[in-house]
């Protein structure tokens, strides 16, 4: 994926229309997406009240991020006291150089990593390999992905993608394992390599679903036990976390954690929900001698600074809003180009790597609101998709859309020269043959997979005379009831 | 390094920055006077559970079946050490891993003389314990709500044993049982008011995977089995 020379809407534009026409994997991708509906469905229903719990996530959210210098200070104090460190990181440059730099200081030689979207975001794996590291992913569909060599194709459903003989072609080819068309005989192939690497790792990087401000924990969210013993192992666990990723209390998580399950995966809660307030403590058997957290914000301070869009970082990556998508079930989760996919993944890319360059995913939405109506904390992710195209508007007004508008208020203002100019519409489309399908065909984009529809011979003016004509001579010949 | 704390000063001032225009609160909730949605609300929004001890322990066992836990119920130590031994046999166990605990620490003299025993206490080997074909804890509380298994690094099982060895035994009293979550959080905080254990894990079944075709596979990479052994 050669992303470096071609600007993002070039490659999203390509993207999309070679994966919409790709049926099967359209199939594979809708298939696995159903069987999250009905699982969601399920246990949705069983809550008294989702419509208030989920007001009241969104409040809580609200008060965590309309006050996060404080939380940050009063978990940093909270976590330091237990003999956590934290690192306070600008951009992802920052976040990496000091990872490397305890890599290095403490000569660890492998390091096992379980699920962290903020790793995608700043390329830890990449920079870890070039400096000689060895790093493993842990969790099963980041491991088949980096076995792959290709980003997760969903945030929480990392290859939901891939059928099982495409990862049993992949075990073959890169572990020299027997093929096998059995998902659990898949599943332990992973858990016996992963094993060894959990066992030899001397540090252990994970994400972190919240941060919680009032006892200084990182809660980590995750069904397969492999964050467990990725930071459980080694004698050294950094967890890489975005700073939106706050609650002020550890109880608010006892609504948190149910909501997130049912959101993210149908659950009622996922398998292992763990709180870790720091490393090793005096009287336990195990656990690291260091536990570094890594406050990332790689400009999510700077979406923090629009009121109007601050509740987008409320996000607590469910990945709901992409399961009900019907942009992504087309489209596919890697043609985005972003970290974050789907449309919450289009409301903050624009922000943490600019508007001139991603906008053009604020305009891959039917506007339906799927997402809005699905999301577990309120965002209302459709409107943000809105403000994000009004923004790109007045940013850099689009010349040529401008001078179109103007012309046509013009023409609109003018009843003679609009009555004139409708003439021509047949003969606009008598020449359109000419061009269709060469490159000066001004509606390309729609005749490229639609026919152009014909201009009547008549205008709609001189038909509804005509009508009015007609109605008016039938009228007077008494059948006016 | 240990003093490093990186731009610190810089994030929490942007933050600030950031924070000088309020934003509209769009979902307002229902709140206490003047403060935030406390817990006692969660539970009125929350999946329901019941007011009695029975009902607690009805949906906590439906729960498990539909987590593929094994929950078993005991009437003594001996029947639950009887219970340790039948899986120790069909399962072919050579060594358990155990953290001892009040509970744990009676029902050791009653295992079976066969089956090898790994106290973590005084800390462990990781490739032994890898070895072991079961791992023995007790748990800080049960969740009837979620059907959850509460464990802690100070008490039950430190951070890996509950999750490395292929079978999670997990020993418990009903007494351990509280309704949901908000209960849970508020039991840890009145047990642990002079310092949380560096770790706390709600486990909710055996480890599972959907990553394939979203199919469910269980011990992905953490118990295949999670039996709980459930004492009065």
């Amino acid at each position: 994926m050669n992303m470096i020379a071609e600007p993002p809407s070039h490659q999203f534009q390509s993207d999309a229309n070679r994966t919409a026409n790709d049926a099967p994997r359209r199939a594979a991708v809708r298939r696995a997406l159903s069987n999250y509906q009905t699982a969601r469905d399920r246990t949705g229903a069983t809550f008294t009240d989702w419509k208030s719990a989920r007001a009241a996530a969104s409040t809580i959210k609200h008060e965590a991020l309309n006050h996060l210098d404080r939380y940050l200070e009063e978990f940093e104090q909270k976590f330091t006291a237990r003999g956590g460190q934290v690192f306070w990181a600008s951009d992802s440059k920052q976040a990496r150089d000091y990872i490397l730099e305890l890599a290095k200081k403490n000569n660890v030689r492998s390091i096992v990593k379980s699920k962290a979207m903020t790793g995608e975001e700043i390329h830890l794996n990449q920079a870890l390999l070039e400096a000689g590291y060895g790093v493993v992913e842990s969790d099963l569909g980041e491991y088949i992905q980096q076995l792959k060599g290709e980003p997760p194709y969903h945030f929480v459903f990392p290859c939901m993608h891939l059928r099982r003989d495409e990862i049993s072609d992949l075990f073959h080819r890169e572990l020299g394992t027997a093929k096998t068309d059995s998902p659990e005989e898949l599943t332990m192939i992973a858990r016996r390599v992963l094993r060894r690497a959990y066992v030899e790792a001397d540090m252990g990087i994970s994400g972190g679903n919240f941060i919680v401000a009032d006892t200084g924990m990182i809660s980590i969210t995750e069904n397969e036990g492999n964050a467990r013993l990725t930071v459980g192992l080694p004698k050294i666990h950094v967890a890489l976390i975005g700073i939106e990723k706050m609650v002020p209390r550890l109880a608010d998580l006892a609504l948190f954690l149910p909501m997130l399950a049912t959101a993210g995966t149908g659950q009622h809660m996922t398998g292992y929900n763990s709180m870790y307030g720091g490393p090793r403590q005096p009287g336990e058997i195990d656990g690291p001698e260091e536990f570094h957290v890594v406050f990332l914000d790689n400009h999510r301070t700077r979406l923090l600074a629009d009121p109007e869009q601050r509740d987008a970082l409320h996000c607590i990556r469910c990945g709901a809003c992409l399961n009900v998508c019907p942009i992504f079930k087309n489209i596919g989760g890697h043609t985005y180009g972003t970290t974050y996919q789907g449309p919450i993944g289009s409301v903050i890319t624009p922000h943490f790597r600019g508007l001139e360059d991603w906008k053009h995913l604020s305009g891959a939405s039917s506007l339906c609101g799927a997402c809005t109506e699905t999301c577990p904390v309120g965002i209302d992710i459709h409107h943000h998709l809105l403000h994000n195209r009004r923004n790109a508007a007045s940013q850099k007004p689009a010349k040529g859309e401008q001078l179109l508008w103007k012309a046509f208020s013009f023409l609109m203002k003018r009843p003679a020269l609009y009555r004139f100019a409708t003439k021509f519409a047949p003969l606009g489309g008598l020449l359109h043959p000419l061009v269709q399908g060469t490159p000066l065909d001004p509606v390309a984009s729609w005749t490229a997979t639609r026919e152009f529809p014909a201009a009547p011979m008549g205008s709609f003016r001189e038909r509804f005379r005509a009508h009015a004509a007609a109605k008016k001579s039938a009228g007077n010949k008494g059948g006016n009831r | 390094m240990s003093t490093q704390k990186g731009d610190r000063e810089a994030i929490l001032g942007r933050v600030k920055e950031a924070l000088r225009e309020p934003a509209p609160l769009k979902h307002p909730a229902e709140r206490s006077a003047g403060g935030e949605p406390t817990t006692a609300h969660f539970r009125e929004w929350l999946p329901p559970v019941g007011a009695g001890t029975d009902e607690r322990l009805d949906l906590f066992r439906k729960l498990s079946e539909t987590l593929r836990s094994e929950l078993v119920s005991c009437s003594s130590l001996q029947e639950a050490a009887k219970e340790i031994e039948k899986l120790a046999t069909t399962e072919n166990w050579r060594k358990l891993a155990l953290h001892n605990g009040e509970i744990v620490d009676a029902l050791i003299p009653l295992l079976p003389s066969s089956l090898q025993i790994l106290p973590l206490q005084k800390g462990y080997d990781k490739d032994e314990l890898e070895s072991c074909d079961a791992g023995l804890t007790e748990c800080d509380l049960l969740v009837a709500q979620t059907g959850s298994v509460c464990v802690t690094s100070k008490n039950s099982g430190g951070r890996v044993l509950s999750v490395l060895p292929p079978h999670h035994l997990v020993v418990a009293r009903t007494s351990q049982l509280v309704t949901d979550l908000t209960e849970a959080y508020l039991s840890l905080a009145a047990k642990y008011r002079d310092g949380y254990p560096s770790m706390i894990s709600f486990i909710t079944g055996p480890s599972r995977t959907g990553d394939i075709e979203r199919i469910l596979v269980l011990g992905a990479h953490g118990p295949k089995r999670l039996t709980i052994l459930l004492l009065p």
